[in-house]
């Protein structure tokens, strides 16, 4: 399996990008905006400068020009040639394989159609057609659904993940957001201000956060607090006064991170001693079929849609969040 | 009250200026009767100015959209000192045309700074009508390559297609619109180039007489004749505008005049 590896610094206007990474299957870097996910792709496609090394399979490309570099970049609004029909489209970086392609991606009956005339769900596919055209060796993807409504996002989510395991290219793709990189990608890395936190499966971020950054990307509820006790669990007294345990040890100042699905909602307050248990008072509540996050107070916690219906938490009041120990971690603020 | 009264000295105001600026040019068509302008049309001299004009302009634009071409494509990039070198372009345009005519003479006359012979020939009124004309279309190209996304462009380069495949066939075809508008613009402004062909080129009948020297010179000698070019010139000048402004082609390439920024 070919990989691309990447040890780049990459000039930016506020900061220097440097990013270190081996490309084999579908790796995502997930950061704020300006963080330079997209100058890193246009970096790997000799859109813009960069210093030390891209290589694939050992092959220098940092001394090649755009055209000479065998990637597929799908751009964030795709960048369609407005003037070319569908088919010119696809054609234009190769034009072996384009009936294959029109099919392949369902545009067949667009082949004459402009790109002003499609719908962003089209667009999209005619981009990643008119990028595999080329026969690249590199797949790079920007902000690949950002551009699609959220009907059409959940629908090419789907589709994007079985193209991506079946072409097995190595695939470099840039997200804001994370649930699009945890369900595309292998590898998800964090990139903030340029630098890369943390590089990690999905479930190794969420199991063992960095930061508290990368903690609240994933999901994950953060409270901040001072440890003030540690011996076989660590306390910490809360900012807002309450004390919580884990099973982590740290000291000094700490996030308490804690997953949306590790927090049980009763409208009593329990008494089991190896629980922690923050009150407060019901916020926001947020279906997703039948699963639904409630803010009790300082979290937010997943219940099902029938514990929200019984506990009667649409209509506000008081409640209680608890969390084992274990279901917690601890990282440096 | 206040309001009603302000209202009606803006109408005021509108309508004096309309009329103010349509009274000449209807002037031209109605001191003679139409059968007689095109009559003077046949005038020997009028054939001459026609002809002298037909092959300067073609000379003159086919160099304005050669070499301008490329450099708007130059000047639309972001490179330190790119605002002081549209601003040189964009000299002529506010230069006093007997300037324009003078420095040309200093510049490419016998005792010039390049010592040419071009002074009083065709030569000289290609260049006086390029030099005057020319930065109205550069400026409109420099916004219509500006307009192209840059996004689009790196697509062609990521697929495979170099510098010169990506501007052929990306960049021109999706400026073309703003290019026309700019070089009709430029023709109509060469058309009615008076100042520094004169001062630069003469007015030599046959040799470098052009319709807009024909109207000075006849004025004396036929004043019907001068109507009749007039009137030519007008109708050529409206058809340019009337092109530039409904051709659907143009207004969906987003076309717009240079900002100099």
């Amino acid at each position: 399996m070919a990989a691309l590896a990447l040890d780049l610094s990459v000039p930016l206007r506020d900061f220097e990008l440097t990013v270190s990474l081996a490309v084999e299957r579908t790796t995502a870097l997930v950061g704020p905006s300006g963080a330079g996910k997209s100058s890193l792709l246009r970096a790997i496609a000799g859109l813009a400068k960069a210093h030390g090394r891209i290589e694939l399979d050992g092959e220098d490309w940092l001394g090649k020009r755009p055209e000479e570099r065998r990637v597929g970049l799908v751009f964030q609004e795709y960048a369609l040639f407005p003037h070319m029909t569908v088919r010119a489209n696809v054609g234009y970086g190769g034009r072996a394989r384009v009936d294959e392609l029109l099919e392949r991606f369902r545009i067949a009956d667009l082949a004459d159609a402009k790109p002003p005339q499609l719908s962003g769900g089209e667009r999209q596919r005619v981009a990643l057609a008119r990028a595999l055209a080329r026969d690249p060796a590199v797949l790079l993807l920007d902000e690949p659904l950002a551009a699609l409504d959220a009907h059409t996002k959940a629908e090419v989510r789907v589709e994007l993940y079985d193209l991506l395991h079946e072409l097995a290219l190595p695939t470099l793709l840039v997200t804001h957001d994370y649930e699009d990189a945890a369900a595309l990608a292998d590898e998800v890395g964090v990139l903030v201000a340029g630098r890369l936190r943390q590089l990690a499966t999905p479930s190794e971020l969420v199991a063992r956060p960095a930061d508290a950054f990368v903690a609240s990307l994933t999901g994950a509820n953060l409270l901040h607090g001072r440890v003030v006790r540690s011996d076989e669990l660590t306390e910490v007294e809360l900012d807002t006064g309450e004390r919580v345990f884990s099973t982590d040890s740290a000291h000094g100042r700490v996030g308490v991170v804690v997953y949306p699905w590790e927090i049980a909602v009763a409208r009593e307050r329990t008494h089991d001693s190896p629980l922690n248990v923050l009150g407060g008072e019901v916020g926001s509540v947020f279906t997703l079929g039948n699963r639904a996050r409630v803010r009790v107070g300082p979290v937010t916690a997943e219940v099902t849609a029938s514990s929200l219906a019984r506990l009667g938490l649409a209509g506000g009041g008081a409640a209680y969040a608890s969390f084992k120990a274990t279901g917690t971690r601890l990282v440096p603020l | 009250m206040r309001r009603a009264a302000l209202a009606v000295a803006a109408f005021g105001a509108s309508f004096v200026v309309l009329a103010f600026l349509l009274l000449p040019v209807v002037a031209v068509f109605v001191r003679v009767s139409p059968g007689t302008l095109v009559a003077q049309l046949g005038d020997g001299a009028v054939k001459d100015a026609l002809v002298v004009s037909l092959e300067t302009t073609a000379a003159a634009q086919a160099l304005v959209l050669l070499l301008g071409t490329p450099t708007a494509y130059v000047l639309a990039r972001r490179f330190r000192g790119r605002k002081a070198l549209v601003t040189l372009v964009e000299l002529p345009l506010v230069l006093p045309p007997a300037v324009a005519g003078l420095g040309l003479l200093a510049a490419f006359g016998r005792t010039g700074l390049l010592h040419t012979s071009f002074p009083f020939t065709k030569t000289a009124v290609v260049l006086a009508v390029a030099f005057v004309s020319g930065p109205l279309y550069v400026r409109a190209a420099i916004a219509a390559f500006e307009a192209v996304d840059a996004n689009v462009v790196a697509a062609s380069r990521t697929l495979g297609a170099g510098a010169g495949k990506t501007f052929f066939r990306v960049v021109l075809p999706l400026a073309r619109g703003g290019l026309t508008a700019g070089a009709a613009l430029a023709v109509a402004r060469g058309l009615g180039e008076f100042g520094a062909t004169i001062m630069f080129a003469g007015s030599l009948r046959g040799v470098t007489q052009t319709l807009s020297l024909a109207v000075y010179s006849q004025f004396d000698v036929n004043f019907d004749v001068a109507l009749a070019v007039s009137a030519l010139l007008v109708l050529t000048s409206a058809a340019l505008l009337v092109t530039l402004k409904w051709l659907p082609s143009l207004s969906t390439s987003r076309f717009r005049f240079a900002t100099s920024s």
